[in-house]
């Protein structure tokens, strides 16, 4: 039964997969990808790594989906996005095909995974879920640089703004209608989002979960908040937008220059204060997460005004 | 310790000051943090000089649990290079990311990115872990591509965006290469995969991780996003990305091809990487000769100047490594990879000086400026000198290296190439030279101040001080250096 699963999930996600890129129009590929990216995670389930599941769900599928959906509705407000069908790109095709192929025969070729072994350290790093361990304690140093790519995507972005909207508020302006859907959601969701969010951090020591996943789910009440006109469009002059944006990064280095001051070096954490240094860390990079992806998913300071 | 750890730490402090902190703190604080990692660069530099290769253990984990940094001389090398550059673009950004001439846009984003861009690089020079590599790469990926566009013009835009999708592209065969290296071995450490027991996967491993770092590294016939990205920055911006960017992905070509997987390194795949870097070598000078504007021809100029260190492959890599012309060849492009920084970043700098003085850098309004500016004239001449590679510059020490390996190992061919990309470099800099030193001015160009004329000129003083002092950088290249059985010749 659960063989039968499997094949027809393989079969639907290179379908989506083929759909998506072989598709006629911008829209339907975005609304194929959507759906690429739940089966994936879907996928991600049946392989039982439910940390890269609630991740891909929660990013890949939800937050990029928002942001081509809003990319496709900017297109179409400049009629730039004819619905034509996608250039056949053969290069690329043949490229893509080979590199599949080589990865195919890799997955026959190679031996049996070899993971190092966890079992000695794991009761050291201070957290039970393995995963947790790994970001925040034994690879610390690469889940930091993440935090801090995220925070360069940011500023990235900024800089494709116009500069005479520099000081606008960020993002498009929303209209909800009071006493409408969008209005109605904007006061019932954030509430059961926001414990929701919390719980997927605070578990993320001991189960699935963490700052990644519950960051998300922060990020998508802020911009429900944001959509319904409860909470006012930030603007990049406000000070405690952009001290929250460096808050999460600044805490993880500053707790990673401590370890190199009071501990055995940098970024190391002792036994008995790991889990309440793990926890610290990761409440504030949820912060900083939640807010940067907010940021990034309304985009930059936008007069509203065509290119001249 | 404490040094290598400041070259990571001190920029991203910087960086986040500079994000958070209100308009009138941004710019002492990120000069502040350009000086305080100028200082940690030099003084990790000083540390293995005295007391050899330094390696932390991040977190007190070891690999393969968790991810080791390791300052060798060439990693250091690279930093030192790096940080004369970072401090030269800071005081000539000075300038030119004024918020009255830049606009608020520009220069709140310029800070940030160029500290981030600097802690990457720094990570990536000291990384040993192939997955940590890749998130150095990422962070570099995306400030640059962010510098690409900073000036906010419609051609600086799509010049970037055409740069984020080669850079991606290259960033997924490099990612894919590592999970099938980590899947098979179970480490991403690069010391204990030199060590490791080889499977069939391996080469198939090692030649995702190279394709991807080689369209990172723009090399032939992956180079058509640079001239433009390069070209369409401003000034500060185009040397970091011209000098210092290409440099991270090479290094960690050099890293797998020469430290994790060197009995992979068969003559053919060393012959094709090197082959590629010839191409390089002369498309870029032709495209070089062909170009009217200032900033296009060194931009050209990287492509075929990033060429010549593809030679390093088949004249010290593989059954090489243990000759002795091996550790000559090695030096003499690890000379071309600090010479080249420092002059490319000069030239930069002198054609954004330009540009702020007649408002253009087309080669028919640059005419006769050296004799109004005399001072970046000169700068550009020096630079070219080791861009030619002429004695007494870095670029001849460089040349004078790898020449002598291609001699030595009877692979004369590549001599060819180090003669002709010479010629071909002395056509190409030819024109912007005779044009500089016209005796008639075409524009009559605003003042500029001297403290901002004399920076790209000590950055071209470097690059051929480099080759004149070449005793001292060869020694601390040796440094922690692989394959060290066999004297130079």
């Amino acid at each position: 039964m659960s063989l039968v699963l499997d094949i027809a999930l393989c079969a639907l996600i290179l379908g989506v997969g083929l759909a998506t890129v072989a598709g006629h129009g911008v829209f339907r590929a975005v609304i194929f990808f959507i759906t690429y990216g739940l089966l994936l995670a879907i996928g991600w389930a049946r392989l039982g790594a439910y940390d890269v599941a609630l991740a891909e769900a929660a990013i890949s599928a939800g937050l990029t989906g928002v942001l081509l959906l809003a990319a496709h509705g900017r297109l179409r407000r400049l009629s730039a996005a004819e619905e034509a069908p996608l250039r056949r790109n053969l290069p690329a095709a043949l490229i893509a095909t080979g590199v599949a192929l080589a990865l195919g025969w890799a997955w026959f070729a190679l031996p049996d995974p070899a993971a190092p072994d966890l079992t000695a350290a794991l009761p050291q790093s201070g957290v039970g879920n393995p995963v947790t361990a790994v970001l925040l304690n034994f690879r610390a140093w690469d889940t930091l640089l993440e935090a801090i790519i995220l925070l360069a995507a940011l500023i990235g972005l900024w800089m494709l703004a116009r500069d005479r909207a520099w000081n606008e508020p960020l993002g498009l302006q929303y209209h909800a209608r009071a006493g409408g859907v969008m209005a109605s959601f904007g006061r019932v969701l954030p509430p059961i989002g926001l414990i929701f969010g919390v719980y997927l951090v605070w578990a993320g020591a001991e189960t699935t979960g963490g700052a990644f996943q519950g960051g998300t789910v922060l990020a998508a009440v802020c911009l429900v908040s944001l959509m319904a006109g409860v909470l006012p469009a930030p603007r990049i002059a406000q000070t405690a937008w952009r001290a929250a944006l460096v808050f999460g990064p600044g805490v993880f280095l500053l707790s990673g220059v401590a370890g190199a001051i009071f501990a055995q070096g940098f970024l190391a954490l002792p036994p008995a204060l790991a889990k309440p240094a793990i926890v610290t860390i990761e409440a504030a990079l949820t912060l900083s997460i939640a807010v940067t992806l907010v940021l990034l998913v309304i985009g930059p300071p936008d007069d509203g005004g065509q290119d001249a | 310790m404490t040094a290598l750890i400041s070259g990571l730490v001190l920029p991203l402090l910087a960086a986040l000051a500079a994000i958070a902190l209100p308009a009138r703190a941004r710019l002492p604080v990120a000069l502040l943090g350009v000086g305080l990692t100028l200082a940690a660069s030099i003084w990790l530099a000083i540390s293995v000089w005295t007391n050899g290769a330094i390696t932390v253990s991040l977190g007190g984990w070891q690999p393969p649990i968790g991810i080791a940094l390791r300052a060798d001389g060439l990693g250091a090398a690279l930093g030192v290079m790096t940080a004369l550059v970072m401090a030269a673009v800071a005081l000539a950004a000075r300038h030119e990311m004024e918020p009255l001439v830049a606009g608020p846009r520009t220069s709140f984003g310029f800070w940030p990115l160029m500290l981030l861009l600097w802690a990457a690089l720094n990570a990536v020079f000291v990384s040993r872990d192939l997955f940590n590599l890749y998130v150095g790469l990422e962070l570099i990926t995306l400030t640059a591509v962010a510098l690409v566009a900073i000036s906010g013009k419609a051609e600086a835009i799509a010049a970037a965006l055409r740069y984020l999708l080669f850079a991606l592209a290259g960033s997924l065969l490099y990612l894919a290469g590592v999970v099938l290296s980590y899947a098979a071995h179970g480490t991403l450490d690069i010391s204990l995969l030199a060590a490791r027991t080889a499977v069939p996967g391996d080469a198939l491993a090692l030649g995702l991780m190279t394709a991807g770092l080689l369209v990172k590294t723009a090399l032939f016939p992956f180079h058509v996003w640079l001239p433009p990205a390069h070209s369409a920055a401003p000034a500060p911006a185009s040397a970091m990305l011209s000098a210092l960017v290409p440099k991270a992905s090479l290094l960690i070509l050099l890293r797998l091809w020469f430290e994790a997987m060197p009995e992979l390194a068969t003559p053919v795949a060393l012959f094709t990487l090197a082959g590629l870097g010839a191409l390089a070598v002369i498309w870029g000078g032709v495209l070089a000769l062909l170009q009217a504007r200032l900033k296009l021809i060194v931009a050209y100029s990287t492509v075929a100047q990033l060429g010549y260190i593809f030679l390093v492959f088949p004249l010290a890599g593989g059954d090489g490594a243990a000759q002795p012309w091996a550790a000559g060849a090695w030096t003499g492009a690890m000379f071309q990879m600090l010479g080249h920084g420092l002059a490319k970043a000069a030239m930069f700098l002198a054609a954004g000086i330009y540009i702020a003085a007649v408002g253009s850098d087309r080669l028919s309004d640059v005419r006769g400026l050296a004799r109004a500016l005399p001072m970046t004239g000169f700068a550009f001449a020096l630079a070219s000198i080791t861009l030619l590679g002429l004695p007494p510059s870095a670029g001849f020490t460089a040349k004078y290296l790898l020449m002598t390996g291609a001699f030595a190992s009877g692979q004369w061919a590549w001599a060819f190439v180090l003669v002709g990309g010479g010629l071909l470099a002395a056509a190409y800099l030819y024109r912007p030279l005779t044009a500089i030193f016209a005796r008639e001015i075409a524009v009559t160009p605003r003042p500029i101040p001297w403290g901002w004329q004399a920076v790209p000129l000590v950055l071209a003083m470097l690059s051929v001080a480099l080759g004149l002092l070449s005793s001292v950088p060869f020694d601390f290249l040796q440094i922690g250096r692989p394959d060290q059985a066999a004297e130079g010749l």
